[in-house]
């Protein structure tokens, strides 16, 4: 199988199993959030390579695809867009629309152009915002989404903790490489 | 296009749909919204007829009185008890004048099936609820859905055979238009919103 086709359908299967197994994933708030989004998002980004759109300059340095990217997760970062997908049918279909479309697919469009930097600083900002909720959904006295019980919510909270910790030690580890560390300065005197 | 200007444009459609998704910035959950909502475009609230703890027929929004109204179901443990109490309190509020006479308190039960007449009348005893300014009522079962869905009450298993739900006071005025949302220990809130839906 190509390449292309193999992208083509790992983002179908990824899509179909999201929708088959949509009562099971979301009865629960861990795995509607960490399980079935991101699978949504992740058949866009595995299309992403495919789709000649982001190669023209108004994308220049990933920008405005990550702009776009980070505007719909922001909306679908909101406790009530969760709760309306679950009550309202046309935000259930919103969702499978935008996950891929506005959210992975210029998500990887983006980042293929981005700038080491700007890719540093997404991560930390990811990172650190992983963390804020982890927080706010372990603490939060009062049940953020109508649909889910507190003590579901907590453990999102504890899924967002774990997700941020791999995530850290999946982009810290690499740099333990000794072809990844640039070499100390004072070597460079001494040379 | 340029860059600069695409990721411009992008930006300000992102903030735009972002406040467009949340009020304004204004309400991130649905709790929130529910509650803005209600103060903002006050909507019709469905009319129905409920059966109350004495066994008798009960408009509902009250003819000719604003309503209070909270969602409860009898069997519950912890928080529909302290709801319970809290009523108490408010019905005695608003059995002083000014508002004596005109507002009607309603513990609506989403648990037709289990609560009766018989043990609605037990937890309306354990509260005080005379039936008087303050009953304790139950739907037709084929109202309760219309009914959850126009106050905006979501109501999950809580998977130790009772339930949970977004608890809280429903103002309705004599209009039967839903004109506040308050938290059931909002007591001064309540009776300032019951003040003005009856001006």
């Amino acid at each position: 199988m190509s390449a292309r086709a193999t992208r083509i359908v790992a983002a179908a299967a990824l899509w179909l199993v999201a929708l088959a197994l949509r009562g099971p994933l979301e009865a629960d708030p861990l795995t509607h959030v960490l399980v079935q989004l991101t699978m949504l998002g992740a058949a866009g980004w595995a299309l992403a390579p495919l789709v000649a759109l982001g190669r023209g300059d108004w994308n220049r340095g990933g920008w405005a695809c990550l702009i776009l990217a980070i505007a719909a997760m922001a909306i679908w970062m909101l406790p009530r867009s969760i709760d309306a997908a679950l009550a309202d049918p046309r935000w259930e279909a919103a969702k499978f629309v935008t996950l891929p479309f506005l959210v992975g697919l210029p998500l990887g469009l983006g980042w293929a152009r981005a700038h080491p930097l700007l890719r540093a600083v997404l991560r930390a900002q990811c990172l650190s915002m992983l963390g804020v909720l982890a927080f706010l959904y372990t603490h939060a006295p009062l049940r953020l989404c109508n649909a889910y019980l507190v003590e579901d919510q907590q453990r999102l909270g504890l899924g967002f903790l774990a997700l941020a910790l791999a995530l850290a030690a999946g982009w810290a580890l690499p740099l333990f490489r000794a072809s990844a560390v640039p070499s100390p300065r004072h070597k460079e005197r001494l040379a | 296009m340029h860059p600069a200007l695409a990721s411009l444009a992008l930006a300000l459609a992102g903030v735009g749909a972002l406040g467009a998704a949340s009020d304004g910035f204004a309400a991130l959950t649905t709790e929130s919204a529910r509650r803005l909502t209600a103060a903002r475009d006050r909507p019709a609230m469905l009319r129905v007829t409920l059966e109350t703890m004495d066994g008798t027929p009960e408009a509902l929004p009250a003819p000719g009185q604003a309503t209070v109204v909270e969602f409860i179901y009898t069997t519950c443990p912890e928080i529909c008890q302290v709801a319970g109490s809290e009523m108490a309190q408010l019905r005695d509020r608003i059995a002083a004048a000014p508002l004596a006479g005109r507002v009607r308190l309603i513990s609506l039960s989403f648990d037709p099936e289990r609560d009766t007449p018989e043990q609605m009348a037990r937890y309306g005893g354990w509260h005080g609820a005379g039936g008087w300014h303050w009953t304790v009522a139950r739907p037709a079962p084929d109202d309760l859905p219309g009914l959850l869905a126009a106050y905006g009450v979501t109501v999950i298993p809580d998977r130790m055979g009772g339930y949970a739900h977004n608890t809280a006071l429903h103002v309705v005025d004599r209009a039967g238009r839903l004109v506040a949302i308050l938290d059931t220990d909002d007591l001064a809130g309540a009776e300032a919103a019951l003040a003005r839906a009856l001006k």
